[in-house]
């Protein structure tokens, strides 16, 4: 059995504008993996080098084990993909695309069908012409689910839609979660969906990754915080600690690589330590990328 | 029902972690019962398999589950753990208003006397009215 659903080494891809810079990065099976960077950070370029859509210039990628681009026939049978530019067909219903479907893959459930169609509130008979967005998006993730994948890449599957529909999808992708060996990976600039339900977090910017992780580690390392600083007390620089802001007598302090101890060496110096707060993934999103970005400015 | 709210500043984990213990508390589960595994609960509530992998391995390490190889997941058998769970809180809630007090200088003696007089008010009132 494969240990990874998705593997990256090396990968390089040029534009004129835009290069994506050796990317390496590991989906282990039976996990969902939340890729998260700002537009144009090069995540739907991640995310087509690995469907096979756009080739390499250099590095290896495998996808269920299958090398791509040259074994993508191969591999496509067991992915399913959405993206937001991925089109239906308009004039005719979405029972023809569940037809349609059910005509090409095996794995087709089509009691599944049945039930997503009624979690999701959709209605078979209706044309694709008549749907709103919401609805597409929801008719497309249903015609990808129930062909029960056994991975799933999902292109910013949450964009747009409210926040009913939003919940609507982020439970069903759990509710595939619950059948072991089933993987994930998606794309989102939703760091609240992003932070519900992955396991492993890969941040992206400006063609690079920043950190690839345990969700649980990642969160644990970032901490906020909150210090009285006396007057003639200096804060001391720390390893770990990316960034302090004072005014007056309060300081706050952005640790990326918290350690327990790390209030204590402020209270030795002087400072009184008020809080020591957890970040949610938007703040720690933020403060990373700005760092990562003064970082390679320097 | 589990409810993770984004407004609750305590990491994910530590919010199912108390919402368990609140229902062992209140007698929904009882000592030595079966609770759903950590991909069912995952799935259940909408909340990353590793995310509640935590909140388990945590609550394990306290004593209040047990993990089986190969049969699943069981509160544990000690049917005191209820009691146990709420005399935690209690003493947590307890600690958190020492450090207060500590930190604006009270002194143990007025601290009691504040708590004293609190008791009073609150719990004597309450009797008073009933």
């Amino acid at each position: 059995m494969i240990e990874y659903a998705i593997e990256l080494h090396g990968v390089c891809k040029s534009y004129r504008f835009f290069e994506l810079q050796n990317i390496a990065l590991r989906l282990h099976r039976g996990t969902i993996m939340g890729l998260i960077g700002p537009n144009g950070a090069g995540k739907s370029t991640t995310i087509r080098i690995l469907m096979g859509l756009v080739h390499q210039d250099r590095g290896e990628v495998r996808v269920l084990g299958h090398r791509m681009p040259d074994d993508q026939v191969a591999a496509k049978w067991d992915i399913g993909f959405a993206s937001e530019d991925m089109r239906l067909y308009e004039p005719v219903t979405l029972g023809w695309h569940i037809n349609f479907m059910k005509s090409i893959y095996a794995s087709w459930d089509d009691a599944y069908a049945q039930v997503l169609l009624k979690r999701f509130g959709l209605n078979a008979e209706q044309k694709i012409k008549g749907l709103s967005h919401g609805q597409r998006v929801k008719a497309a993730l249903l015609l990808v689910f129930a062909r029960r994948p056994k991975l799933l890449v999902l292109d910013e599957p949450t964009t747009g839609l409210d926040p009913v529909a939003r919940h609507e999808i982020l439970r069903e992708l759990m509710a595939v979660m619950a059948e072991e060996g089933r993987s994930v990976l998606f794309s989102s600039h939703n760091t609240q969906d992003v932070e519900q339900i992955s396991d492993q977090i890969t941040f992206i910017d400006r063609g690079r990754i920043i950190d690839s992780m345990d969700k649980e580690i990642y969160l644990d390392r970032w901490r906020r915080l909150r210090l009285e600083v006396p007057d003639g007390v200096a804060l001391p620089s720390l390893p770990g600690v990316i960034g302090i802001q004072q005014t007056g007598r309060l300081a706050v302090a952005i640790a990326n690589a918290f350690e327990p101890h790390l209030p204590n060496v402020y209270e030795d110096s002087g400072a009184r330590v008020h809080a020591v707060e957890n970040m949610t993934l938007e703040e720690i999103f933020v403060a990373n990328v700005e760092h990562s970005r003064e970082e390679v400015e320097a | 029902m589990f409810v993770i709210s984004q407004a609750d500043k305590r990491p994910m984990y530590l919010q199912i972690m108390e919402q368990m213990k609140q229902r062992i508390a209140v007698g929904d589960w009882a000592a030595g019962q079966a609770i759903p595994s950590i991909r069912q609960l995952a799935s259940d509530i909408g909340v990353s398999v590793i995310t509640v992998k935590r909140a388990y391995l945590e609550l394990e390490r306290e004593g209040v589950i047990v993990t089986r190889q190969g049969k699943g997941c069981f509160i544990t058998s000690d049917s005191e753990v209820g009691a146990r769970i709420r005399e935690q809180e209690l003493a947590q809630r307890l600690e958190q208003v020492v450090r207060s007090a500590a930190m604006m200088g009270l002194s143990p003696k007025n601290l009691e006397k504040r708590i004293r007089a609190i008791y009073d008010r609150v719990i004597d009132g309450e009797k008073e009215t009933a």
